[in-house]
Protein backbone atom coordinates (compact mmCIF):
# COMPACT_ATOMS: atom_id res chain seq x y z
CA UNK A 1 0.00 0.00 0.00
CA UNK A 2 2.67 2.44 1.13
CA UNK A 3 4.81 1.39 -1.77
CA UNK A 4 2.05 2.16 -4.23
CA UNK A 5 1.56 5.60 -2.76
CA UNK A 6 5.27 6.26 -3.12
CA UNK A 7 5.19 4.99 -6.66
CA UNK A 8 2.28 7.14 -7.69
CA UNK A 9 3.89 10.10 -5.94
CA UNK A 10 7.09 9.49 -7.90
CA UNK A 11 5.15 9.19 -11.11
CA UNK A 12 3.46 12.52 -10.50
CA UNK A 13 6.79 14.16 -9.71
CA UNK A 14 8.20 12.84 -12.96
CA UNK A 15 5.10 13.96 -14.82
CA UNK A 16 5.34 17.53 -13.52
CA UNK A 17 9.07 17.58 -14.23
CA UNK A 18 8.40 16.50 -17.78
CA UNK A 19 5.53 18.91 -18.16
CA UNK A 20 7.57 21.87 -16.98
CA UNK A 21 10.46 20.82 -19.18
CA UNK A 22 8.25 20.49 -22.19
CA UNK A 23 6.72 23.86 -21.53
CA UNK A 24 10.05 25.41 -20.79
CA UNK A 25 12.53 26.17 -23.58
CA UNK A 26 11.12 29.41 -24.98
CA UNK A 27 9.33 30.46 -21.88
CA UNK A 28 12.46 29.99 -19.86
CA UNK A 29 14.59 32.05 -22.23
CA UNK A 30 11.94 34.72 -22.18
CA UNK A 31 11.79 34.70 -18.37
CA UNK A 32 15.56 34.99 -18.08
CA UNK A 33 15.73 37.78 -20.63
CA UNK A 34 12.86 39.59 -18.88
CA UNK A 35 14.59 39.31 -15.50
CA UNK A 36 17.79 40.70 -16.95
CA UNK A 37 15.95 43.63 -18.51
CA UNK A 38 14.30 44.51 -15.21
CA UNK A 39 17.54 44.08 -13.27
CA UNK A 40 19.51 46.21 -15.72
CA UNK A 41 16.89 48.97 -15.56
CA UNK A 42 16.99 48.91 -11.77
CA UNK A 43 20.78 48.93 -11.83
CA UNK A 44 20.73 52.06 -13.96
CA UNK A 45 18.45 53.80 -11.48
CA UNK A 46 20.72 52.83 -8.60
CA UNK A 47 24.02 53.52 -10.33
CA UNK A 48 23.31 56.74 -12.23
CA UNK A 49 23.86 59.02 -9.24
CA UNK A 50 27.30 57.48 -8.71
CA UNK A 51 28.24 57.71 -12.37
CA UNK A 52 27.20 61.31 -12.35
CA UNK A 53 29.12 61.94 -9.12
CA UNK A 54 32.39 60.68 -10.56
CA UNK A 55 31.92 62.25 -13.95
CA UNK A 56 31.06 65.68 -12.54
CA UNK A 57 34.12 65.59 -10.33
CA UNK A 58 36.35 65.51 -13.45
CA UNK A 59 34.23 67.75 -15.67
CA UNK A 60 35.18 71.15 -17.05
CA UNK A 61 32.86 73.73 -15.50
CA UNK A 62 30.94 74.50 -18.70
CA UNK A 63 29.83 70.87 -19.11
CA UNK A 64 28.41 70.48 -15.60
CA UNK A 65 24.89 71.63 -16.53
CA UNK A 66 24.67 70.13 -20.02
CA UNK A 67 21.65 68.09 -20.99
CA UNK A 68 21.68 65.29 -21.87
CA UNK A 69 24.41 64.87 -19.25
CA UNK A 70 27.96 64.41 -20.48
CA UNK A 71 28.93 61.08 -18.94
CA UNK A 72 32.51 61.01 -20.17
CA UNK A 73 33.82 64.56 -19.94
CA UNK A 74 36.04 65.92 -22.65
CA UNK A 75 38.67 66.85 -21.62
CA UNK A 76 38.92 65.05 -18.29
CA UNK A 77 39.92 67.62 -15.66
CA UNK A 78 41.57 66.30 -12.50
CA UNK A 79 42.14 69.76 -11.05
CA UNK A 80 39.14 69.56 -8.70
CA UNK A 81 40.84 66.94 -6.57
CA UNK A 82 43.93 68.93 -5.53
CA UNK A 83 41.76 72.06 -5.33
CA UNK A 84 39.54 70.51 -2.66
CA UNK A 85 42.49 70.58 -0.27
CA UNK A 86 42.92 74.33 -0.81
CA UNK A 87 39.39 74.90 0.41
CA UNK A 88 39.25 72.48 3.33
CA UNK A 89 41.79 70.27 5.17
CA UNK A 90 40.38 66.92 4.05
CA UNK A 91 43.67 65.20 4.91
CA UNK A 92 43.11 66.25 8.53
CA UNK A 93 39.53 65.00 8.40
CA UNK A 94 40.84 61.68 7.14
CA UNK A 95 43.32 61.33 10.01
CA UNK A 96 40.60 62.21 12.55
CA UNK A 97 38.20 59.71 11.02
CA UNK A 98 40.84 56.99 11.12
CA UNK A 99 41.60 57.66 14.79
CA UNK A 100 37.92 57.20 15.62
CA UNK A 101 37.73 54.16 13.34
CA UNK A 102 40.57 52.47 15.24
CA UNK A 103 38.58 52.77 18.46
CA UNK A 104 35.54 51.36 16.68
CA UNK A 105 37.57 48.37 15.58
CA UNK A 106 39.66 47.73 18.70
CA UNK A 107 36.68 48.03 21.06
CA UNK A 108 34.73 45.16 19.53
CA UNK A 109 37.87 43.05 19.11
CA UNK A 110 38.92 43.27 22.75
CA UNK A 111 36.32 44.34 25.27
CA UNK A 112 33.25 43.15 23.37
CA UNK A 113 34.65 39.75 22.57
CA UNK A 114 35.93 39.29 26.12
CA UNK A 115 32.52 40.11 27.53
CA UNK A 116 30.87 37.92 24.88
CA UNK A 117 33.15 35.07 25.92
CA UNK A 118 32.04 35.54 29.50
CA UNK A 119 28.38 35.46 28.55
CA UNK A 120 28.82 32.46 26.27
CA UNK A 121 31.02 30.24 28.42
CA UNK A 122 31.41 31.21 32.05
CA UNK A 123 28.90 30.49 34.78
CA UNK A 124 28.38 33.08 37.46
CA UNK A 125 25.55 34.13 39.73
CA UNK A 126 23.47 36.84 38.05
CA UNK A 127 24.86 36.21 34.59
CA UNK A 128 21.50 35.74 32.92
CA UNK A 129 20.03 38.77 34.63
CA UNK A 130 22.96 40.89 33.42
CA UNK A 131 22.52 39.51 29.93
CA UNK A 132 18.84 40.35 29.96
CA UNK A 133 19.70 43.91 31.01
CA UNK A 134 22.22 44.11 28.17
CA UNK A 135 19.63 43.04 25.62
CA UNK A 136 16.99 45.40 26.91
CA UNK A 137 19.32 48.40 26.61
CA UNK A 138 19.65 47.63 22.91
CA UNK A 139 16.03 48.66 22.54
CA UNK A 140 16.31 52.13 24.05
CA UNK A 141 16.56 54.57 21.12
CA UNK A 142 19.72 56.68 21.10
CA UNK A 143 17.67 59.82 21.21
CA UNK A 144 16.80 59.32 24.89
CA UNK A 145 20.43 59.53 25.99
CA UNK A 146 21.47 62.21 23.48
CA UNK A 147 20.99 65.29 25.64
CA UNK A 148 22.12 63.86 29.01
CA UNK A 149 25.21 62.35 27.34
CA UNK A 150 26.08 65.74 25.91
CA UNK A 151 25.75 67.27 29.38
CA UNK A 152 27.89 64.50 30.87
CA UNK A 153 30.61 64.96 28.27
CA UNK A 154 30.59 68.70 28.68
CA UNK A 155 31.00 68.30 32.47
CA UNK A 156 33.94 65.99 31.78
CA UNK A 157 35.31 68.66 29.43
CA UNK A 158 35.25 66.16 26.59
CA UNK A 159 33.45 68.38 24.07
CA UNK A 160 35.60 69.01 21.03
CA UNK A 161 37.71 65.94 21.76
CA UNK A 162 37.47 62.44 20.31
CA UNK A 163 36.65 60.89 23.71
CA UNK A 164 32.85 60.92 23.31
CA UNK A 165 33.25 59.08 20.02
CA UNK A 166 35.89 56.62 21.24
CA UNK A 167 35.67 55.87 24.97
CA UNK A 168 32.14 54.37 24.95
CA UNK A 169 32.87 52.11 21.98
CA UNK A 170 36.21 51.08 23.47
CA UNK A 171 34.41 49.84 26.56
CA UNK A 172 32.03 47.82 24.42
CA UNK A 173 28.60 48.11 22.88
CA UNK A 174 25.75 45.75 23.77
CA UNK A 175 24.95 45.01 20.17
CA UNK A 176 28.40 43.70 19.31
CA UNK A 177 28.59 41.70 22.53
CA UNK A 178 25.27 40.07 21.70
CA UNK A 179 26.40 39.29 18.16
CA UNK A 180 29.72 37.77 19.21
CA UNK A 181 28.11 35.75 21.98
CA UNK A 182 25.82 34.16 19.40
CA UNK A 183 28.87 33.27 17.32
CA UNK A 184 30.81 31.88 20.29
CA UNK A 185 27.90 29.62 21.16
CA UNK A 186 28.19 27.92 17.78
CA UNK A 187 31.80 26.85 18.49
CA UNK A 188 32.05 23.33 19.96
CA UNK A 189 33.31 23.37 23.52
CA UNK A 190 35.49 20.23 23.15
CA UNK A 191 38.44 22.23 21.82
CA UNK A 192 38.48 24.37 24.94
CA UNK A 193 38.17 21.34 27.19
CA UNK A 194 41.20 19.84 25.50
CA UNK A 195 43.10 23.08 26.03
CA UNK A 196 42.09 23.16 29.71
CA UNK A 197 43.60 19.72 30.17
CA UNK A 198 46.77 21.08 28.59
CA UNK A 199 46.76 23.72 31.29
CA UNK A 200 45.63 26.75 29.35
CA UNK A 201 44.44 29.76 31.30
CA UNK A 202 41.04 31.26 30.70
CA UNK A 203 42.48 34.25 28.88
CA UNK A 204 44.50 31.80 26.81
CA UNK A 205 41.34 29.91 25.87
CA UNK A 206 39.74 33.10 24.70
CA UNK A 207 42.72 34.44 22.82
CA UNK A 208 44.22 31.26 21.37
CA UNK A 209 41.18 29.04 20.78
CA UNK A 210 38.01 31.07 20.47
CA UNK A 211 39.30 34.20 18.77
CA UNK A 212 41.03 32.42 15.86
CA UNK A 213 37.93 30.27 15.32
CA UNK A 214 35.73 33.34 15.16
CA UNK A 215 37.73 35.25 12.59
CA UNK A 216 34.80 35.59 10.16
CA UNK A 217 32.56 37.00 12.87
CA UNK A 218 35.28 39.34 14.09
CA UNK A 219 35.91 40.52 10.55
CA UNK A 220 32.21 41.32 10.19
CA UNK A 221 32.27 43.28 13.41
CA UNK A 222 35.41 45.18 12.36
CA UNK A 223 33.94 46.08 9.00
CA UNK A 224 30.83 47.47 10.65
CA UNK A 225 32.91 49.33 13.20
CA UNK A 226 34.93 50.98 10.47
CA UNK A 227 31.83 51.81 8.50
CA UNK A 228 30.15 53.34 11.52
CA UNK A 229 33.12 55.58 12.23
CA UNK A 230 33.41 56.58 8.59
CA UNK A 231 29.71 57.34 8.02
CA UNK A 232 28.59 58.68 11.39
CA UNK A 233 27.35 62.22 11.12
CA UNK A 234 25.29 63.00 14.22
CA UNK A 235 28.02 62.11 16.73
CA UNK A 236 30.72 64.35 15.23
CA UNK A 237 28.13 67.08 14.61
CA UNK A 238 27.26 67.24 18.29
CA UNK A 239 30.65 66.67 19.90
CA UNK A 240 33.18 68.25 17.53
CA UNK A 241 33.05 71.95 16.82
CA UNK A 242 36.59 72.86 15.83
CA UNK A 243 37.40 72.46 12.15
CA UNK A 244 40.71 70.74 12.92
CA UNK A 245 38.73 67.99 14.74
CA UNK A 246 36.17 67.31 12.02
CA UNK A 247 35.65 63.87 10.54
CA UNK A 248 35.13 63.32 6.82
CA UNK A 249 31.33 63.18 7.01
CA UNK A 250 31.11 66.35 9.07
CA UNK A 251 33.78 68.04 6.96
CA UNK A 252 31.90 67.22 3.79
CA UNK A 253 28.70 68.69 5.17
CA UNK A 254 30.41 71.93 6.21
CA UNK A 255 32.12 72.03 2.82
CA UNK A 256 28.75 71.63 1.10
CA UNK A 257 27.36 74.51 3.14
CA UNK A 258 30.28 76.77 2.21
CA UNK A 259 31.13 75.78 -1.38
CA UNK A 260 27.83 74.18 -2.38
CA UNK A 261 27.62 76.06 -5.67
CA UNK A 262 30.98 74.73 -6.89
CA UNK A 263 29.64 71.42 -8.07
CA UNK A 264 32.94 70.11 -9.41
CA UNK A 265 34.74 70.66 -6.12
CA UNK A 266 31.86 69.32 -4.08
CA UNK A 267 31.65 66.18 -6.20
CA UNK A 268 35.40 65.60 -6.01
CA UNK A 269 35.17 65.82 -2.22
CA UNK A 270 32.14 63.50 -2.16
CA UNK A 271 33.90 61.02 -4.39
CA UNK A 272 36.87 60.92 -2.04
CA UNK A 273 34.59 60.29 0.93
CA UNK A 274 32.45 57.71 -0.86
CA UNK A 275 34.89 55.52 -2.69
CA UNK A 276 36.87 54.09 0.22
CA UNK A 277 33.56 52.69 1.52
CA UNK A 278 32.84 51.05 -1.82
CA UNK A 279 36.36 49.59 -1.90
CA UNK A 280 35.95 48.21 1.63
CA UNK A 281 32.66 46.73 0.55
CA UNK A 282 34.23 44.95 -2.40
CA UNK A 283 37.04 43.59 -0.27
CA UNK A 284 34.75 42.38 2.50
CA UNK A 285 31.57 41.57 0.61
CA UNK A 286 31.01 38.26 2.30
CA UNK A 287 31.42 39.73 5.78
CA UNK A 288 28.96 42.47 4.89
CA UNK A 289 26.28 40.09 3.72
CA UNK A 290 26.87 37.83 6.69
CA UNK A 291 26.67 40.67 9.17
CA UNK A 292 23.56 42.16 7.60
CA UNK A 293 21.90 38.78 7.48
CA UNK A 294 22.70 37.98 11.08
CA UNK A 295 21.86 41.26 12.64
CA UNK A 296 19.74 43.30 10.33
CA UNK A 297 21.76 46.45 10.92
CA UNK A 298 22.28 48.67 7.97
CA UNK A 299 25.81 49.76 8.65
CA UNK B 1 36.13 13.68 48.74
CA UNK B 2 36.12 16.88 50.80
CA UNK B 3 39.19 17.99 48.91
CA UNK B 4 37.42 17.50 45.59
CA UNK B 5 34.37 19.50 46.64
CA UNK B 6 36.63 22.23 47.96
CA UNK B 7 38.40 22.35 44.60
CA UNK B 8 35.10 22.45 42.79
CA UNK B 9 33.92 25.36 44.83
CA UNK B 10 37.10 27.27 44.24
CA UNK B 11 36.80 26.54 40.53
CA UNK B 12 33.27 27.87 40.48
CA UNK B 13 34.45 30.88 42.43
CA UNK B 14 37.25 31.52 39.95
CA UNK B 15 34.92 31.07 37.02
CA UNK B 16 32.52 33.63 38.44
CA UNK B 17 35.34 36.01 39.24
CA UNK B 18 36.63 35.75 35.67
CA UNK B 19 33.15 36.37 34.33
CA UNK B 20 32.78 39.57 36.34
CA UNK B 21 36.24 40.70 35.27
CA UNK B 22 35.52 40.04 31.60
CA UNK B 23 32.26 41.95 31.52
CA UNK B 24 33.57 44.74 33.73
CA UNK B 25 34.70 47.16 30.97
CA UNK B 26 31.34 46.95 29.25
CA UNK B 27 29.52 47.21 32.57
CA UNK B 28 31.38 50.37 33.57
CA UNK B 29 30.60 51.95 30.22
CA UNK B 30 27.03 50.77 30.55
CA UNK B 31 26.65 52.47 33.94
CA UNK B 32 28.33 55.69 32.84
CA UNK B 33 26.97 56.09 29.32
CA UNK B 34 23.60 54.32 29.40
CA UNK B 35 22.13 53.91 32.89
CA UNK B 36 23.33 57.27 34.16
CA UNK B 37 22.08 59.25 31.16
CA UNK B 38 18.71 57.48 31.08
CA UNK B 39 18.15 58.14 34.76
CA UNK B 40 19.26 61.75 34.56
CA UNK B 41 17.16 62.23 31.44
CA UNK B 42 14.00 61.62 33.48
CA UNK B 43 15.11 64.20 36.01
CA UNK B 44 16.26 66.59 33.28
CA UNK B 45 12.88 66.52 31.58
CA UNK B 46 11.38 67.96 34.79
CA UNK B 47 13.74 70.93 34.89
CA UNK B 48 14.81 73.99 32.95
CA UNK B 49 18.49 73.64 32.15
CA UNK B 50 20.85 75.36 29.72
CA UNK B 51 24.28 74.05 30.89
CA UNK B 52 25.41 77.53 31.97
CA UNK B 53 23.00 78.08 34.85
CA UNK B 54 22.10 75.37 37.38
CA UNK B 55 18.96 73.37 36.65
CA UNK B 56 15.72 74.63 38.13
CA UNK B 57 12.90 72.28 38.97
CA UNK B 58 9.70 72.93 37.01
CA UNK B 59 7.79 69.68 37.41
CA UNK B 60 5.70 68.74 34.42
CA UNK B 61 5.88 72.21 32.88
CA UNK B 62 8.02 71.05 29.90
CA UNK B 63 5.43 68.47 29.00
CA UNK B 64 2.60 70.98 29.35
CA UNK B 65 4.44 73.45 27.13
CA UNK B 66 5.09 70.73 24.59
CA UNK B 67 1.44 69.92 24.16
CA UNK B 68 0.70 73.61 23.65
CA UNK B 69 3.61 74.06 21.21
CA UNK B 70 2.30 74.23 17.61
CA UNK B 71 5.68 73.16 16.18
CA UNK B 72 5.57 70.02 18.32
CA UNK B 73 2.42 69.00 16.47
CA UNK B 74 3.88 70.03 13.12
CA UNK B 75 7.06 68.03 13.67
CA UNK B 76 5.07 65.02 14.85
CA UNK B 77 2.86 65.21 11.76
CA UNK B 78 5.89 65.48 9.45
CA UNK B 79 7.52 62.51 11.10
CA UNK B 80 4.38 60.39 10.91
CA UNK B 81 4.01 61.32 7.24
CA UNK B 82 7.57 60.22 6.65
CA UNK B 83 7.12 56.94 8.54
CA UNK B 84 3.82 56.15 6.81
CA UNK B 85 5.23 56.63 3.30
CA UNK B 86 8.95 55.87 3.60
CA UNK B 87 8.71 52.58 5.48
CA UNK B 88 6.18 50.75 3.24
CA UNK B 89 7.78 52.12 0.07
CA UNK B 90 11.29 51.04 1.01
CA UNK B 91 10.06 47.66 2.26
CA UNK B 92 8.26 47.14 -1.05
CA UNK B 93 11.31 48.20 -3.08
CA UNK B 94 13.59 45.98 -1.01
CA UNK B 95 11.26 43.00 -1.34
CA UNK B 96 10.85 43.40 -5.09
CA UNK B 97 14.59 43.70 -5.64
CA UNK B 98 15.21 40.67 -3.45
CA UNK B 99 12.64 38.64 -5.40
CA UNK B 100 14.38 39.50 -8.65
CA UNK B 101 17.78 38.72 -7.17
CA UNK B 102 16.63 35.38 -5.83
CA UNK B 103 17.11 33.60 -9.15
CA UNK B 104 19.86 31.58 -10.71
CA UNK B 105 21.07 34.12 -13.21
CA UNK B 106 24.44 35.15 -14.47
CA UNK B 107 25.84 38.32 -12.91
CA UNK B 108 23.47 38.26 -9.96
CA UNK B 109 26.22 39.36 -7.55
CA UNK B 110 26.91 42.45 -9.67
CA UNK B 111 23.27 43.47 -9.48
CA UNK B 112 23.22 42.76 -5.78
CA UNK B 113 26.24 44.99 -5.24
CA UNK B 114 24.75 47.82 -7.29
CA UNK B 115 21.50 47.76 -5.33
CA UNK B 116 23.24 47.53 -2.00
CA UNK B 117 25.96 50.17 -2.32
CA UNK B 118 23.64 53.21 -1.95
CA UNK B 119 22.77 52.07 1.55
CA UNK B 120 26.37 51.93 2.81
CA UNK B 121 27.87 55.11 1.41
CA UNK B 122 28.10 57.95 3.95
CA UNK B 123 24.71 59.59 4.41
CA UNK B 124 26.25 63.01 3.89
CA UNK B 125 27.67 62.01 0.51
CA UNK B 126 24.41 60.56 -0.77
CA UNK B 127 22.55 63.61 0.50
CA UNK B 128 24.94 65.90 -1.40
CA UNK B 129 24.24 63.79 -4.45
CA UNK B 130 20.48 64.03 -4.02
CA UNK B 131 20.60 67.78 -3.55
CA UNK B 132 21.85 67.88 -7.13
CA UNK B 133 19.52 65.19 -8.46
CA UNK B 134 16.56 67.14 -7.10
CA UNK B 135 17.85 70.58 -8.10
CA UNK B 136 14.81 72.27 -9.76
CA UNK B 137 16.53 73.96 -12.74
CA UNK B 138 19.26 71.61 -13.89
CA UNK B 139 18.96 68.56 -11.61
CA UNK B 140 18.85 65.09 -13.11
CA UNK B 141 15.14 64.47 -12.51
CA UNK B 142 13.77 67.81 -13.66
CA UNK B 143 16.06 67.98 -16.70
CA UNK B 144 14.81 64.55 -17.65
CA UNK B 145 11.19 65.59 -17.13
CA UNK B 146 11.72 68.75 -19.20
CA UNK B 147 13.15 66.57 -21.93
CA UNK B 148 9.79 64.78 -21.93
CA UNK B 149 7.96 68.11 -21.92
CA UNK B 150 6.93 68.01 -18.26
CA UNK B 151 7.56 70.86 -15.85
CA UNK B 152 8.92 69.19 -12.69
CA UNK B 153 8.14 70.43 -9.18
CA UNK B 154 10.54 72.40 -6.99
CA UNK B 155 11.18 69.26 -4.93
CA UNK B 156 13.05 70.31 -1.78
CA UNK B 157 12.05 73.93 -2.38
CA UNK B 158 8.33 73.26 -2.22
CA UNK B 159 6.37 72.48 0.95
CA UNK B 160 4.28 69.90 -0.93
CA UNK B 161 7.20 68.01 -2.44
CA UNK B 162 9.90 68.27 0.21
CA UNK B 163 8.75 65.24 2.20
CA UNK B 164 8.12 63.06 -0.88
CA UNK B 165 11.65 63.97 -2.00
CA UNK B 166 13.06 62.52 1.18
CA UNK B 167 10.83 59.46 0.94
CA UNK B 168 12.19 58.87 -2.55
CA UNK B 169 15.74 59.22 -1.33
CA UNK B 170 15.06 56.77 1.46
CA UNK B 171 13.76 54.19 -1.03
CA UNK B 172 16.96 54.54 -3.03
CA UNK B 173 18.96 53.34 -0.04
CA UNK B 174 16.87 50.34 1.00
CA UNK B 175 19.62 47.87 0.11
CA UNK B 176 20.11 46.75 3.70
CA UNK B 177 16.54 45.49 3.94
CA UNK B 178 16.98 43.89 0.52
CA UNK B 179 19.85 41.76 1.81
CA UNK B 180 17.77 40.66 4.79
CA UNK B 181 14.92 39.67 2.47
CA UNK B 182 17.33 37.83 0.23
CA UNK B 183 18.55 35.80 3.18
CA UNK B 184 14.94 35.13 4.14
CA UNK B 185 14.11 33.99 0.62
CA UNK B 186 17.05 31.66 0.52
CA UNK B 187 15.86 30.16 3.78
CA UNK B 188 12.57 28.98 2.25
CA UNK B 189 12.98 25.21 1.91
CA UNK B 190 12.99 23.96 -1.66
CA UNK B 191 10.69 21.02 -0.87
CA UNK B 192 7.79 23.38 -0.22
CA UNK B 193 8.04 24.73 -3.77
CA UNK B 194 8.31 21.22 -5.13
CA UNK B 195 5.27 20.10 -3.20
CA UNK B 196 3.34 23.11 -4.48
CA UNK B 197 4.44 22.39 -8.06
CA UNK B 198 3.23 18.81 -7.74
CA UNK B 199 -0.11 20.11 -6.57
CA UNK B 200 -0.25 22.09 -9.77
CA UNK B 201 0.35 25.54 -8.27
CA UNK B 202 1.34 28.17 -10.81
CA UNK B 203 3.92 30.90 -10.26
CA UNK B 204 1.54 33.25 -8.49
CA UNK B 205 0.05 30.56 -6.26
CA UNK B 206 3.52 29.46 -5.22
CA UNK B 207 4.51 33.04 -4.46
CA UNK B 208 1.36 33.80 -2.52
CA UNK B 209 1.02 30.52 -0.63
CA UNK B 210 4.65 29.57 -0.05
CA UNK B 211 7.00 32.54 -0.40
CA UNK B 212 4.87 35.16 1.34
CA UNK B 213 3.91 33.11 4.42
CA UNK B 214 7.47 31.87 4.86
CA UNK B 215 8.75 35.42 4.54
CA UNK B 216 6.35 37.05 7.01
CA UNK B 217 8.78 36.83 9.96
CA UNK B 218 11.39 38.66 7.88
CA UNK B 219 8.89 41.27 6.73
CA UNK B 220 7.87 41.78 10.34
CA UNK B 221 11.47 42.21 11.46
CA UNK B 222 12.24 44.71 8.69
CA UNK B 223 9.06 46.66 9.42
CA UNK B 224 9.74 46.95 13.14
CA UNK B 225 13.33 48.12 12.60
CA UNK B 226 12.30 50.41 9.75
CA UNK B 227 9.66 52.16 11.83
CA UNK B 228 11.99 52.61 14.79
CA UNK B 229 14.65 54.14 12.54
CA UNK B 230 12.30 56.30 10.49
CA UNK B 231 10.86 57.92 13.58
CA UNK B 232 14.37 59.18 14.27
CA UNK B 233 14.95 60.64 10.79
CA UNK B 234 17.28 63.60 11.13
CA UNK B 235 20.34 63.87 8.89
CA UNK B 236 18.63 64.33 5.51
CA UNK B 237 16.45 67.19 6.74
CA UNK B 238 19.24 68.77 8.77
CA UNK B 239 21.55 68.97 5.75
CA UNK B 240 19.17 69.45 2.83
CA UNK B 241 16.49 71.79 4.13
CA UNK B 242 17.18 72.68 7.75
CA UNK B 243 13.50 71.91 8.37
CA UNK B 244 12.07 74.17 5.65
CA UNK B 245 10.38 75.26 3.51
CA UNK B 246 7.72 76.51 5.93
CA UNK B 247 8.60 73.78 8.43
CA UNK B 248 7.50 71.08 5.98
CA UNK B 249 10.55 68.93 6.80
CA UNK B 250 10.81 69.85 10.45
CA UNK B 251 11.02 66.27 11.69
CA UNK B 252 10.71 65.42 15.35
CA UNK B 253 14.38 64.76 16.05
CA UNK B 254 15.38 67.86 14.10
CA UNK B 255 13.09 69.92 16.31
CA UNK B 256 14.51 68.18 19.35
CA UNK B 257 18.03 68.97 18.16
CA UNK B 258 17.09 72.64 17.79
CA UNK B 259 15.85 72.82 21.35
CA UNK B 260 18.71 70.81 22.79
CA UNK B 261 21.67 72.22 20.90
CA UNK B 262 20.63 75.51 19.30
CA UNK B 263 18.42 77.06 21.98
CA UNK B 264 20.06 75.03 24.81
CA UNK B 265 16.59 74.15 26.09
CA UNK B 266 17.92 70.89 27.47
CA UNK B 267 15.03 70.05 29.78
CA UNK B 268 12.56 70.60 26.97
CA UNK B 269 14.60 68.43 24.62
CA UNK B 270 14.76 65.63 27.20
CA UNK B 271 10.98 65.75 27.59
CA UNK B 272 10.66 65.54 23.80
CA UNK B 273 12.94 62.50 23.73
CA UNK B 274 10.79 60.68 26.29
CA UNK B 275 7.62 61.37 24.34
CA UNK B 276 9.24 60.04 21.17
CA UNK B 277 10.40 56.98 23.07
CA UNK B 278 6.86 56.31 24.27
CA UNK B 279 5.49 56.74 20.74
CA UNK B 280 8.07 54.35 19.29
CA UNK B 281 7.45 51.87 22.08
CA UNK B 282 3.70 52.10 21.44
CA UNK B 283 4.12 51.48 17.73
CA UNK B 284 6.40 48.53 18.38
CA UNK B 285 4.03 46.95 20.89
CA UNK B 286 1.07 47.38 18.52
CA UNK B 287 3.09 45.71 15.78
CA UNK B 288 3.89 42.79 18.04
CA UNK B 289 0.22 42.47 18.94
CA UNK B 290 -0.85 42.59 15.29
CA UNK B 291 1.90 40.17 14.31
CA UNK B 292 -0.09 37.27 15.74
CA UNK B 293 -2.59 37.74 12.95
CA UNK B 294 -0.27 37.76 9.98
CA UNK B 295 3.19 36.51 10.86
CA UNK B 296 3.65 32.81 10.24
CA UNK B 297 6.21 30.96 12.33
CA UNK B 298 7.11 27.54 11.06
CA UNK B 299 6.78 24.95 13.80
CA UNK B 300 3.78 26.76 15.20
CA UNK B 301 3.70 28.15 18.70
Amino acid sequence: MAQRVVQSRLASVLATRLATQRRNPWLKVLAIAGSHVVLVLCSIVFAIPFLWLVSTSVKPLRQVFDWPPVWIPNPIVWQNYPDVFDYAPFHLYLVNTLIIAVANIVGPLLSCSLAAYGFARLRAPGRDVIFFVLISTMMVPGIVTLVPLYILFSKLDWINTFYPLTVPVLLGSPFTIFLLRQFFLTIPIELEEAAIIDGSSRLGLWWRILMPLCKPALATVCVFGFLHAWNDFTGPLIYLNDQSKYTLSLGLQVFQRAEGSQWGLLMAASTMVTFPVIVVFFLAQRQFIQGITLTGIKG
Amino acid sequence: MPRLSFRRRSNAFREARDFYLFVLPWFLGFLAFTVGPIASSVFLSLTKYNIIRPASWVGLQNYQELFADPLFGVSLYNTLYYVVFAVPLSVAVALLLALFLNQRLRGISIYRTLFYVPSIVPAVASIVLWVWILQPQFGLINSGLRFLGIQGPLWLGSPEWSKPSMVLMHAWSSGGAMIIFLAGLQGVPEHLYEAAAIDGANWWARFWNVTVPMLTPTIFFVLVLGIINSFQVFTAAFIMTGGGPVDSTLFYVLYLYRHGFTFLNMGYAAAMAWILFIIILGFTLVQFALARRWVYYEGGR
